[in-house]
């Protein structure tokens, strides 16, 4: 029991350390928040009076939000080895709650971004919500399952090289189900459905998520210890 | 440093159980560069391994492996309390690493990077604690500057708080004096007379004077 509390208890204190470090660098937020916001202000400019269907809205918000991951979240880990604080890290927590914490800190990050560019994509873009509650549901375990991916991705690479590429190129992959299922909840969402025709959506992410976050906690002292 | 104050700070301490350390037939190889092979020590509470050898002979790589950030690629590392061998993580909680290329946290303050840590040891600081760790490295009203701010030698003394905060039995020194002036030196020679009363050292360094803290030797790159 004390085992669990001190685990769960060193994940936080390695969330809101990185929380600390970004709100004094603002380096993460300042990549994935530029690039969300200028993407969108140079689409919705491009556009004109013209504007999108519901259906290439929702696709254009997941992209968005997948790009701008990519752009920042995973500093989590390659700051870690740039810096060389990792191998005090993998002397003093476990490595699940480095895991942990890491994610919680993608997770949050990823929330801030949205708080951003959610309001800037509905008044930009002229988006209209036909089920905000199912759109949000979508949102939130979208998130859960992107953030998961990143994190686990973002620590295989920080130990090689060109990181930033290999970033993008692995977690696609891993992505496209994500990807594919929370557009299509989008969509129904947007366009008015009821819970009961985005469900179908919401459990292939609810499960994607929990598939994804078990497995990368099973893995991850694999990825993280050195060999 | 005065000696013989009562067991309360970071860097006091006394034997309360009997650790032994054992490298057994440890080797190294990265692709096809041998870094080391058949390595074999053995060191109990009390005593310091002090391990010497040319530049790039390996003797951070085997201070890594002792304490289970990298895997040897043969051999073992044995570290025992009171005859029982400890886990791989019962090792981790009970060692305490300083090395010139494993930094601390730059972006927090010098009292934040002590605060996080004794928290990952699930050890939370009192303020007046981690106080008294900062005084005994010399770090005294220093504790709220960031630590990008420090000078190389007093990131070097932070590390020995860290390092000891959780008061390993095991701890490792790699180039222990590096980048630290005579005091900073003193400092040094203290904690690793203290920690002969906790537990046991293992130290890496190409410095005569510190090779001369080990009571035993372990050359890499010569086949001792």
């Amino acid at each position: 029991m004390r085992e669990g509390w001190l685990w769960l208890l060193a994940a936080w204190a390695i969330c809101t350390k990185d929380f600390r470090a970004e709100f004094r660098t603002r380096y993460a937020l300042s990549a994935i928040g530029l690039f969300a916001i200028t993407t969108l202000t140079v689409v919705s400019f491009s556009l004109g009076p013209f504007g999108l269907s519901r259906d290439l809205l929702g696709a254009l918000l997941w992209v968005v939000l997948f790009f701008s991951a990519m752009a920042g979240l995973s500093r989590a880990f390659v700051h870690e080895e740039e810096a060389h604080t990792a191998p005090a890290l993998r002397l003093a927590a476990p490595p699940g709650a480095v895991y942990l914490g890491k994610f919680l800190f993608n997770l949050f990050l990823l929330l801030a971004l949205e708080v951003v560019v959610l309001p800037l994509f509905i008044v930009l873009m002229g988006l209209e919500m036909g089920n905000p509650g199912g759109f949000l549901l979508v949102l939130a375990l979208g998130d859960l399952g992107l953030a998961g991916v990143t994190t686990v991705v973002a620590a295989m690479v920080a130990q090689a090289g060109a990181r930033s590429a290999l970033f993008t190129v692995l977690s696609f992959p891993l992505l496209l189900p994500l990807l594919v299922s929370s557009i299509e909840g989008t969509r129904l969402a947007l366009q008015g459905a009821g819970l009961d025709a985005v469900w179908p959506s919401l459990q292939v992410l609810l499960a994607y998520a929990v598939a994804l976050f078990t497995t990368s906690l099973a893995l991850f002292p694999l990825i993280w210890t050195e060999r | 440093m005065p000696g013989g104050k009562p067991a309360t700070g970071g860097l006091e301490g006394s034997i309360s159980a009997v650790y032994r350390l054992e490298l057994q037939g440890v080797g190294k190889r990265y692709g096809r560069l041998r870094v080391f092979q058949n390595l074999t020590a053995e060191v109990q509470s009390g005593q310091v391994l002090a391990v010497a050898g040319r530049n790039g002979s390996g003797k951070s790589t085997l201070l890594r492996i002792i304490a289970g950030l990298i895997r040897p690629t043969w051999g073992q590392v044995l570290f025992s309390q009171d005859g029982r061998v400890l886990s791989p993580e019962e090792r981790r909680r009970q060692t305490g690493l300083v090395a010139v290329d494993v930094s601390l946290y730059g972006e927090l303050t010098g009292w934040e990077n002590l605060s996080f840590f004794a928290c990952l040891y699930g050890r939370p600081l009192l303020p007046e604690e981690g106080e008294g760790l900062l005084k005994e490295v010399g770090l005294a009203g220093r504790g709220d500057d960031l630590v990008q701010n420090y000078s190389s030698g007093m990131r070097q003394r932070l590390k020995y708080a860290c390092a000891l905060l959780h008061r390993p039995a095991l701890l490792l020194l790699d180039e222990p004096g590096a980048n630290l002036d005579e005091a900073g030196r003193a400092i040094v020679e203290e904690v690793i007379a203290r920690q002969r009363r906790h537990g046991l050292v293992v130290l890496a360094t190409n410095d005569p004077g510190e090779v001369a803290y080990g009571d035993v030797v372990l050359h890499l790159g010569e086949g001792k």
